[in-house]
């Protein structure tokens, strides 16, 4: 029995690698048509034979392709058969059939040749794969098939992609497959119709690479003539000296064109006059007096004329010589019809990103807004109901912030930490306000000019010990992962969570407050204290009392600020007094007293600080620069602010 | 003031006569200036350091400052946050000339050995790239146009500050800001001037400045011992002077109305003053003292650099008047040195430390804690500052008859003795 066993295993060992092998299997017949090409493995001739493999239809010739880009097709040194095969050991390999993949047996490694194809054919094989990737069961495969075809697109694509589109079923997939074709028929159709209404399809489409897929398409070069030609390629006339084509630029395109003389640079030009300076003169000139141009102009031109150096044209000459010619940029890269196609697609396009940039913009705005809201209520409260100048509200805004550091150094979950750090911050500045309403403001409520510089002094005080605390580096106060991130709305819009959390953080409090001093009992002591603290005495009210509430609720509130604040911006000692001016401009332009004038204070400050940044993006200094300039106008005009008070109350 | 008569044929008491403090004034100064020229290193002794001297020039340019502080604020009532950037305005306007003859001469003597003469083209590309290569910029930017000549840049550290302060007081007085608001506008204003000349395309260098302005040009021969000396002189000279015109300003009926805009600006205008057109010269003038004692405190300082326009800069200002006694010429003077050299001495770390056992103050890092506090507790305690201590003594004697003395709060003596 084991004999039988023995001779079989030998049987089939020596009869499996010749007998296996089917040579007459078409996808074999196909490899050896092209053999000799394939063998010879040169970038520039093998495209016959992957054309020839991948056109065959075959079902088998995906996975030659594949196992060939992969190095691991082998060819018989004797019979000229290719075969798969996987190294054993270093002698040794194991074979299969090219036709079904079935394995053939082990044979020794000097029968076999294999082929090394070099990357640049490799790069052609895997262009080839693409065809059946796209029509792959898998959507991811056919997903990612897309993208290498969108990442390094060629005109053989084309093709393949339509055909694929006939038979997807996902819609989704198809979507992104129609678009591709068409970005690839604006580059590659042969019919100018076909790609001018493909370009005609994408206007006004944000995407950025339809914008990368036509920006080459109107590529120009700047040429010079005497006169601007009739064909339609002239994509515009320049004229010299101008932004888009300087003086220089134009007379050396000339220069280049050996249309003119060169010029000179002022440098070069001294140069060649040290270089031929003999006996303390240069061309007969004295070297003392050519401390002017004009005295070195004629000096060069002397030696321009015993030859010793070029001529050059002189400034005069260059005037004349660029009046002479008419600049203009031709396109190059695509026939003029696709071209101003592609041209008033990218205006299309660019007028609509315009307008999603004016959205974006208003979006930041808004945010900015909201900031300067949230830092600017707790004055409005302070400063605009009670008339007391709280020089130190910026700095309960920093102890806010410090306040929410400092939970989070103690609970590590950002959510929990940030929910104990609003009410505790709150807490805290509500305390300090408090305290500073007793111990300082009380005593100075009919000599403003003292407070406010009663509450510089505490102002000083706190950012150093705040500093002498915390130190002078900024510290972090992290979000939770769950204000991580923004909402995109497109390629151009989007707008960070923690900025919508900001936002909405405003509108509550602008609720709140709201509801706090027109439907509470507290609101209706408030407002009465504030019109006549004797008149409300009398009624049974104590203005102390109400005075210190109201003190501590605006304070309170600054310190939540701060956390929201300190979420956007890094913690610092200095963060109140970045906000302070901008805060109290806030409450005036808004209107001092309304609450709702300083949410129309903050929007305008935000909205114009975000205008004026758009304006001069490189430069935000200079943005806040104009605006307070412009608040300081537009007090001129307004000094009551958006919303002004009228009759008793505004003489309060 | 006093002794008016109708007739007209009245002659006027000397200044210094009626106000005795003008006279005790000046001659302390002049002793002051005697006593550290004799105990310097430049002409005395050598007692006194030269960074010393240049400690006390710039102290003095400090309570010329505050002088106009006190002058706007004490006697007018204009709590102006902006007097400081005025002040360094006087110092850009002298540090560009400074900076521009210097650097000149730097860079016609390095071209000096060149082959060729350097055309004036030449010279100034190089004197640019010297100063603005630090910002990236290697040309000059139109606000230097004049900065070569030193009579125009003079001419500048009056008129720049003057009018800038012309301007925003005219907008600022005409739509009638007045009191916390006027504060909060000017300091707002300071804010808008630091944050421009804080970007590099300003024109004045940005965030670094201008520098190296301790060293006059072609004056490199004369030791600083004596150049410190020359500004400590200027510096007191510039002080007496503006001491005398405020003295002589808020002497005559001119001060009444602005002591009385102070106290009452309705009334005052109703009687038919120009309000406005008062606030608008003193707030315009005061500029123009700040602008100078600029001017003289920058050279000795070396530096000058858009932190020192900060609106915090304005608000010390204020503090040194507070702690002086606002509504006093002399206050004011006795703040601003009392409270700068104190703060020179805690902040330069010769202060002793204070060690409690479990924490050790250190004064550098405490001083600001001090000080915020201590002035939180002079508003509320010592309205008048530490110029009340005259009056302690002096209430003793004499009591002074002309009207309006006075801090801002209790009103006129008159009223004060009325009350009792």
């Amino acid at each position: 029995m084991l004999n039988i066993l023995r001779l079989l295993t030998f049987a089939l060992a020596v009869a499996a690698p010749a007998s296996a092998q089917q040579a007459d299997a078409p996808i074999q017949k196909v490899l050896q048509e092209h053999g000799d090409i394939i063998s010879k493995s040169s970038r520039r001739t093998i495209g016959p034979a992957i054309d020839a493999l991948a056109d065959s239809g075959l079902p088998a010739a995906r996975e030659v392709l594949n196992r060939w880009q992969a190095k691991q097709m082998w060819r018989n040194e004797e019979t000229g058969l290719y075969v798969f095969a996987e190294e054993v050991d270093s002698d040794t390999l194991r074979i299969f059939d090219v036709a079904d993949g079935m394995e053939i047996g082990t044979a020794p490694d000097d029968d076999y040749d294999q082929l090394k194809p070099n990357s640049g054919i490799r790069g052609m094989i895997g262009a080839a794969l693409v065809r059946f990737q796209l029509t792959d069961p898998d959507p991811a495969m056919r997903l990612q098939a897309l993208e290498t075809i969108a990442r390094d697109a060629e005109a053989a694509h084309l093709q393949t992609l339509r055909g694929a589109i006939e038979t997807e079923q996902d819609k989704a997939i198809a979507a992104a497959m129609v678009r591709l074709e068409r970005l690839l028929t604006i580059q590659f159709a042969e019919d100018d119709a076909d790609r001018i209404k493909a370009i005609e399809s994408f206007a006004g489409d944000l995407g950025v690479d339809v914008r990368a897929t036509l920006n080459p398409l109107v590529r120009t070069r700047l040429e010079t003539a005497d006169a601007v030609p009739e064909t339609k390629d002239v994509a515009r006339v320049l004229s010299p000296a101008s932004d888009a084509l300087p003086r220089e630029d134009a007379y050396d395109l000339l220069v280049s064109a050996d249309l003119a003389k060169p010029r000179i640079s002022r440098e070069d030009k001294r140069a060649a006059l040290v270089a031929n300076l003999e006996n303390g003169a240069v061309a007969g000139v004295q070297v003392a007096t050519l401390d002017t141009e004009a005295a070195r102009d004629i000096a060069y031109a002397v030696l321009a004329q015993q030859g010793k150096v070029e001529p050059v044209a002189t400034e005069a000459e260059i005037d004349a010589t660029l009046d002479k010619f008419v600049f203009f940029e031709r396109y190059i890269a695509a026939p003029p019809a696709v071209a101003l196609a592609a041209a008033s697609a990218l205006k299309s396009i660019e007028n609509k990103v315009a307008v999603n940039q004016g959205l974006d913009l208003g979006l930041d705005a808004l945010s900015l807004a909201s900031i300067y809201f949230l830092a600017a209520i707790g004055l409005a409260i302070t400063f605009g109901v009670m008339r007391v100048i709280n020089m130190a509200h910026g700095e309960f805004i920093m102890m806010g912030a410090y306040t929410g550091y400092v939970v989070q150094q103690i609970v590590p979950d950002y959510t929990l930490s940030i929910i104990i750090a609003l009410p505790l911050a709150f807490a805290v500045t509500f305390g300090a306000g408090v305290a500073m309403e007793r111990l300082v403001i009380r005593w100075l409520y009919h000599r403003p000019l003292e407070t406010l510089l009663a509450t510089f002094g505490i102002s000083i005080a706190l950012q150093q010990i705040a500093k002498n605390i915390f130190g002078t580096q900024a510290r972090p106060l992290t979000s939770p992962d769950w204000l991580d991130g923004s909402l995109i709305i497109n390629d151009i819009v989007s707008i960070s969570y923690i900025r919508i959390a900001i936002f909405v953080l405003a509108l509550l409090f602008l609720g709140l407050i709201l509801l706090v001093m027109n439907r509470t009992r507290l609101g209706l002591e408030v407002r009465a204290v504030t019109q006549n603290p004797r008149m409300a005495a009398s009624m049974g009210i104590n203005p102390d009392r109400i005075n210190m509430l109201t003190f501590g609720f605006g304070s309170g509130i600054a310190g939540i600020a701060g956390v929201a604040i300190g979420l956007y911006a890094k913690v610092t000692s200095e963060m109140g007094s970045d906000y302070i001016v901008q805060s109290f401009m806030t409450v005036v332009v808004g209107g001092v007293g309304n609450i709702w004038g300083t949410l129309l204070g903050a929007t305008l400050v935000g909205t114009l600080q975000k205008g004026i940044e758009f304006l001069n993006p490189s430069n935000t200094l200079a943005a806040q620069t104009y605006m307070i300039l412009f608040i300081i106008l537009f007090i001129q005009f307004r000094p009551r602010g958006i919303i002004a008070l009228k009759g008793r109350a505004a003489e309060a | 003031m006093s002794e008016t008569s109708l007739t007209g044929s009245h002659t006027r008491t000397p200044l210094a006569l009626r106000f005795p403090s003008v006279l005790i004034f000046l001659a302390v100064l002049g002793l002051f200036t005697l006593g550290v020229t004799i105990l310097s290193e430049g002409f005395g002794i050598g007692v006194i350091s030269t960074s010393f001297v240049k400690t006390l020039g710039k102290t003095l340019c400090l309570c010329l400052v505050a002088l106009a502080m006190d002058l706007v604020w004490g006697y007018c009532g204009i709590l102006s946050l902006g007097h400081m950037a005025f002040f360094g305005l006087g110092g850009y306007a002298i540090g560009m000339w400074l900076m521009y003859e210097r650097t000149r001469l730097i860079v016609v003597d390095s071209l000096v050995a060149s082959e060729l003469p350097p055309t004036a083209q030449e010279i100034s590309d190089g004197i640019a790239t010297q100063i603005f290569g630090v910002v990236g910029a290697s040309e000059f930017p139109p606000v230097w146009a004049f900065a070569h000549s030193l009579p125009i840049q003079l001419a500048f550290v009056v008129l720049i500050p003057g009018l800038f302060a012309l301007i925003f007081g005219w907008l600022a007085f005409r739509s009638r800001v007045t009191g916390v608001y006027l504060s909060i506008l000017t300091q707002a204003m300071t804010l808008a001037l630091s944050l421009y000349l804080f970007q590099n395309d300003s024109g004045l260098r940005g965030n670094n400045g201008l520098s190296g302005l301790q060293n006059l040009p072609s004056l490199d021969a004369v030791p600083q011992a004596t150049v410190s000396l020359w500004f400590f002189w200027g510096s007191a000279f510039a002080l007496g002077a503006g001491y005398l015109l405020c003295a002589w300003i808020v002497s005559g009926k001119f001060g009444s109305v602005i002591r009385a805009i102070r106290d009452d600006e309705a009334r005052v205008r109703f009687l038919g003053y120009p309000v406005d057109a008062f606030k608008l010269f003193i707030f315009t003038l005061t500029a123009v003292i700040a602008g100078i004692a600029g001017a003289l405190y920058y050279p000795q300082a070396g530096i000058i650099n858009p932190t020192e326009i900060a609106p915090i800069a304005s608000i010390y200002l204020a503090v040194w008047v507070a702690i002086g006694g606002r509504g006093r010429l002399y206050g004011a003077v006795i703040g601003a040195a009392f409270v700068s050299l104190l703060s020179t001495w805690f902040t330069g770390g010769q202060a002793p430390d204070i060690n409690l056992g479990f924490y050790t103050i250190q004064w550098v890092n405490w001083w600001t804690v001090l000080l915020g506090l201590s002035f939180v507790a002079v508003t509320l305690f010592a309205p008048k500052g530490l110029g009340g201590l005259v009056d302690l003594i002096v209430d003793r004697t004499s009591p002074n008859r002309h009207g309006a003395d006075l801090g801002p709060d209790p009103g006129a003596l008159r009223e004060k003795e009325a009350e009792k």
